[in-house]
């Protein structure tokens, strides 16, 4: 008797408890309202950062990122677009930043005469803006914020 | 007039050789132009020869404006599994304003003598598509600096006039451009010291093997 109504009760539990959970619909920040199985409606793609002007880097070690379009820019065996501007021998003419002097390195630290093959792919670093909101906030703090916090040892 | 019924070397002619016979058929042509109509009505061969030259004209005409046709030049699989695949997914080929450049457009000259000497230029084509110069994938490749190479060097000759038929320099609002377009057209585009194919080679197809291209690394 004991147990039978002991697994009733189990029953019942599991019952209520899956029907609840199929009543809910589950909403994420980042996916919306749209049920997990399903794939929601892609938000529309919005335009570049094309300002052309430096931004500041995160932190020192960051690959310095594209203030401008670079749609339909050719980087492969044949060409690259980005170094019609941006090589040692052509920024004179395009007053473009030339790529540093690191590209230039061989693994063993050797200087080459030209880009070095494996810098050649801009893009693997280098990357445009969007002008898109962030979807989730950031709280990175850089470096230099870090430094100029009044702390014992730190910078004042 | 003499004819053949009655003419009395008529077995010698039929003996004579294909040559001596046209080189004869040509020369009594030749009479027959040149001396004055004693049948038709001044007013009648004036009438016949305007009629004539309509559609003589009018059909010469629409021939060559189809073959001045996308469709035309995408007719070959040379030209539409390879320029014309890699034209769809650039900004000549779909775009904001939906206005598009064809074949055409960019690669024959707009005014008339200079399309005709273009298309004269062309028959070579034909002689490629016969003996399938272009036929693979590989041999477009291997031909793809050379092909390129005319194209740039007709651009550069003629001040980037294809370009110029849409693009115009004085109708060109650089306040709408990007600050990168804008100081690089009013250095070189407005002092007239480039031409648009310049600075825009490979636009609208891939480019080929660039090294050694004056700008390219």
């Amino acid at each position: 008797m004991m147990k039978r109504s002991a697994i009733i009760l189990l029953a019942v539990a599991i019952a209520a408890g899956t029907g609840s959970l199929t009543a809910q619909t589950v909403t994420s920040g980042l996916r919306g309202p749209t049920p997990l199985n399903d794939e929601g409606p892609a938000p529309p793609m919005l335009p570049n950062r094309n300002t052309s002007e430096k931004e500041v880097r995160n932190y020192p070690e960051q690959p310095p990122v594209i203030p401008h379009n670079i749609d339909g820019y050719q980087v492969d065996l044949n060409g690259n677009k980005c170094l019609s501007c941006h090589a040692r021998a052509r920024t004179a003419e395009s007053q473009a930043p030339m790529v540093s002097i690191t590209h230039f390195m061989d693994r063993d630290g050797q200087f080459l005469a030209s880009v070095s093959p494996r810098r050649f792919f801009c893009t693997e670093c280098h990357v445009p803006q969007n002008t898109a909101n962030l979807p989730v906030s950031n709280d990175f703090t850089d470096v230099d914020t870090l430094l100029s916090r009044a702390s014992r040892g730190g910078r004042r | 007039m003499t004819t053949t019924a009655d003419d009395p070397n008529a077995e010698l002619n039929a003996k004579r050789g294909f040559i001596a016979r046209s080189w004869a058929f040509l020369l009594e042509l030749w009479q027959v132009l040149t001396r004055p109509s004693s049948v038709f009505a001044l007013g009648t061969l004036v009438l016949a020869g305007f009629v004539a030259g309509v559609i003589f004209w009018g059909g010469f005409n629409t021939a060559l404006e189809i073959t001045n046709t996308e469709k035309f030049c995408t007719g070959c699989h040379e030209m539409k599994d390879n320029v014309y695949a890699e034209l769809k997914s650039t900004i000549h080929f779909s775009n904001r304003s939906g206005v598009r450049a064809t074949c055409p457009d960019c690669h024959v000259p707009h005014n008339w003598t200079d399309k005709i000497a273009r298309k004269m230029q062309a028959s070579k084509e034909v002689w490629g598509k016969i003996f399938g110069t272009i036929d693979t994938r590989e041999k477009f490749q291997d031909h793809r600096l050379e092909l390129a190479a005319h194209e740039w060097a007709r651009f550069k000759a003629n001040d980037s006039l294809e370009c110029r038929n849409c693009h115009s320099a004085d109708s060109m609002d650089i306040t709408k451009q990007s600050p990168r377009a804008s100081v690089a057209h009013q250095r070189f585009l407005f002092t007239k010291e480039k031409t648009c194919i310049d600075c825009h080679k490979g636009i609208a197809h891939q480019l080929p093997d660039m090294r050694g291209v004056p700008g390219w690394q």
